[in-house]
């Protein structure tokens, strides 16, 4: 009869930030060479007809097409702990295994950036698209995977134009330069004054410059200091004593310094203010103790967000991600459908069922009309043979379309020629009954 | 004509619809929906005021449903003119339903002729009317930004940011348009104003002749002025403007119908 192991299921084996903790995902992380090596190793395996390694900071996954996935996910777990020297019992619990749907599910969402620590970062999709470029150019990856990637591709660049779950802000420097869009409105008539130095006021003035602000003042204690980081942003240093008369034609002060003391009072901001003729002013304080008096938010066109403040909005902008991640569940609850519809025409075993019950249900309707009307005299005998005769002829007629249907090289061009024959025979009704 | 004024009360009941899902969803359609139905709106407005122009062969300023038709009419054409060169699209979800409650108060009252005289017979009425009205329409637009700027503000001083921090632009923004509407608001008040100093001395041989109305609008007038004043020399901008929008268009309603209910006066005529 027919061959029931031409069906391959689709296995994911994998760990994540959820599942296994920092310690362990180093170990297991697999490098650019490394990932060749393991890909080289899989086409040598009898387990798996097609695969694709992908590892991050905060995954490690195989995604693998097989006959048998129970073997191919022993396959797995026995390769990783040969190759990374790691006993499977080690990291046995922290593995999670998703077979057909669910694991097209969890691609999906991986690419969607909704399965990552943080919902909707960016860089998740370009990380697939790389590992998925290895195993194709190492020609490991097939039919199935071929599609179930550009799908992913597909499926993740539409939830992330259809929900909001790339916007708004998860970064400190990020935060600071949203809000200051939310005073400004266009950045670009503007100018900054950083005072003091540090990692995440740097970025915060990075950020500012690509929003092509107008001009940047460093101020630092130690004036050499300032001069060359001015230099580094094309900016103007000016000296610690003269900050009061620069918030005059600065909009934005970024303050990171480590003085015990307040940088900047009330009063020396109400003074600039009336300068400035009320045009705003907004503090991004990063210093902790901080250098930015709270009073100063009192005022009237100044506004002043401190770190904690700052960290408030990014955790208001992830529970806002978290909530498009929804929308983006739903989204790929349907291509997950679709893509199982897609890979069920791929199924040769039911369309070669359909073809004969379509072509035995006409040959035996045709036979008993005639061996109950015209021939209803013949002997028990004759009948018989007639019957085999027949039989013989739908086994003849069925022989060559069979084989070419299961023949393995033309696998590639399989999806064409099982949607012909199902049209030719008209076939989708017959499957139904099935 | 009726059907008219119905027609225009349903265009802009569905334009503050789209306006109201703008503001809410932040999809462009929506947006655009309500430009067109307030556009439709306006189209249904200008056929009555039309029609009863034709009909009555004056200005249709003669009792307080034309009064209102034309308020409705202008703040309607004004914000069209606004959304068109500012873009500052969310503030249809305030402008727009101004409009359907002035018409909607105006389709219910009865259009009572006033009796004939003199004074609705000069190109000089036409003239002032519409440009008080526009102007008066700008200033109402200037009212809703600067509330839109006071929600906008607190979000941000307060550090809450709840529904409309997302959805309203920046501070600077609303800001700069607050201030257009004014200088057009202002412009168009002042010109209207010395348009009816000059119809006044045609009609009752003064410039001025301290009926309330014209000493309320000059208050008005002065209160933007000094405003205006305040914003060019010392910085009044930002919350302090928003504010005295605010307080500004109060006095606007009151000396654009409360003057003309609690005093007697040669304007009185347009209200009954």
């Amino acid at each position: 009869m027919i061959d029931e192991t031409e069906k391959k299921d689709i296995i994911l084996v994998g760990l994540n930030h959820t599942t296994a903790p920092v310690e362990l995902r180093e170990r297991l992380a697999f490098t650019h060479d490394e990932t060749i090596a393991a890909l080289d190793s899989f086409r040598d395996k009898p387990e798996v007809c097609e695969a694709m390694l992908f590892s991050t900071c905060n995954r490690v996954e195989i995604l693998m097409t097989a006959k048998d996935p129970e073997a191919a996910k022993q396959m797995a777990k026995q390769f990783i702990s040969e190759f990374k020297g790691v006993a499977e019992s080690k990291f046995e619990n922290a593995l999670y295994v998703y077979i057909n749907s669910d694991a097209v599910r969890h691609v999906f969402r991986v690419a969607a950036s909704l399965d990552s620590l943080m919902v909707g970062e960016p860089q998740i999709l370009g990380q697939i698209k790389d590992a998925f470029r290895l195993a194709a150019d190492r020609k490991i990856a097939g039919v199935i995977l071929n599609k179930l990637l550009h799908k992913t591709f597909f499926i993740s660049k539409r939830v992330r134009t259809e929900t909001g779950i790339g916007d708004h802000a998860v970064s400190i420097s990020y935060a600071a330069v949203e809000l200051a869009k939310k005073i400004f409105g266009e950045l670009t008539g503007i100018s900054a004054l950083l005072i003091g130095a540090g990692e995440m006021a740097e970025l915060a003035i990075e950020h500012l410059r690509r929003n092509r602000i107008q001009k940047i003042y460093v101020a630092n204690r130690t004036f050499e200091r300032g001069v060359a980081l001015a230099d580094r942003f094309n900016g103007e240093a000016v000296k610690f004593e003269e900050i009061g008369d620069t918030l005059i034609s600065a909009d934005i002060i970024i303050s990171s310094t480590d003085a015990r003391d307040y940088v900047l009072k009330r009063k020396d901001v109400k003074t600039a203010l009336k300068a400035r003729k009320h045009k705003p002013l907004f503090f991004i304080d990063i210093a902790v103790p901080r250098d930015i008096d709270l009073e100063i938010n009192r005022l009237s066109n100044a506004y002043v967000y401190d770190i904690d403040d700052l960290q408030n909005v990014i955790e208001e902008n992830l529970t806002e991600r978290r909530n498009e991640a929804l929308k983006g569940e739903r989204i790929i609850d349907e291509a997950v459908i679709k893509f199982r519809k897609w890979r069920e025409t791929l199924d040769v075993v039911p369309t070669i069922k359909a073809l004969r019950t379509r072509i035995e249900t006409i040959v035996e309707g045709e036979l008993e009309k005639t061996l109950s009307s015209t021939l209803k005299n013949i002997s028990e005998a004759d009948s018989a043979a007639m019957r085999r005769m027949v039989d013989a002829m739908v086994n003849k007629i069925l022989h060559e379309p069979t084989m070419l249907l299961k023949e393995n090289s033309y696998h590639k061009a399989r999806p064409q020629y099982l949607d012909f024959t199902k049209k030719l025979f008209n076939l989708d009704d017959v499957e139904e009954d099935n | 004509m009726d059907y008219f004024i119905f027609g225009a009360v349903a265009a802009y009941f569905l334009s503050s619809a789209g306006y109201m899902l703008f503001l809410a969803k932040q999809k462009e359609k929506y947006c655009n929906a309500g430009f067109i139905l307030n556009l439709a709106g306006f189209v249904f407005l200008s056929v009555v005021l039309v029609l009863s122009f034709a009909e009555s062969g004056h200005v249709p300023v003669s009792n307080m449903r034309e009064t209102l038709v034309l308020a409705a009419w202008a703040i309607s054409g004004v914000f069209i003119t606004f959304q068109t060169v500012l873009r500052l699209k969310v503030l249809g979800a305030f402008a727009v339903p101004m409009c359907l409650v002035i018409t909607t108060v105006a389709a219910n009252l009865p259009s009572t002729q006033a009796s004939e005289t003199a004074i609705f017979k000069s190109g000089w009425l036409l003239f002032h009317v519409l440009a008080i009205f526009a102007g008066d329409a700008a200033l109402v637009l200037a009212f809703g930004i600067g509330l839109l700027y006071l929600l906008q503000e607190n979000a941000i001083k307060s550090k809450s940011h709840g529904f409309f921090y997302k959805r309203l632009p920046p501070l600077e923004t609303l800001d700069h348009a607050g201030y257009v509407c004014l200088k057009a608001g202002f412009s168009l008040l002042t010109l209207g104003l010395i348009v009816g100093f000059i119809y006044a001395r045609a009609v009752w041989g003064r410039f001025i002749s301290w009926d309330p109305k014209e000493v309320w609008s000059f208050i008005t007038w002065l209160v933007y002025a000094a405003l205006l004043h305040q914003r060019y020399v010392a910085g009044w901008r930002g919350k302090r403007a928003a504010i005295m929008s605010v307080i500004g268009f109060f006095l606007l309603v009151f000396t654009f119908l409360g003057v003309n209910f609690l005093f007697p006066g040669h304007h009185g005529v347009f209200t009954k």
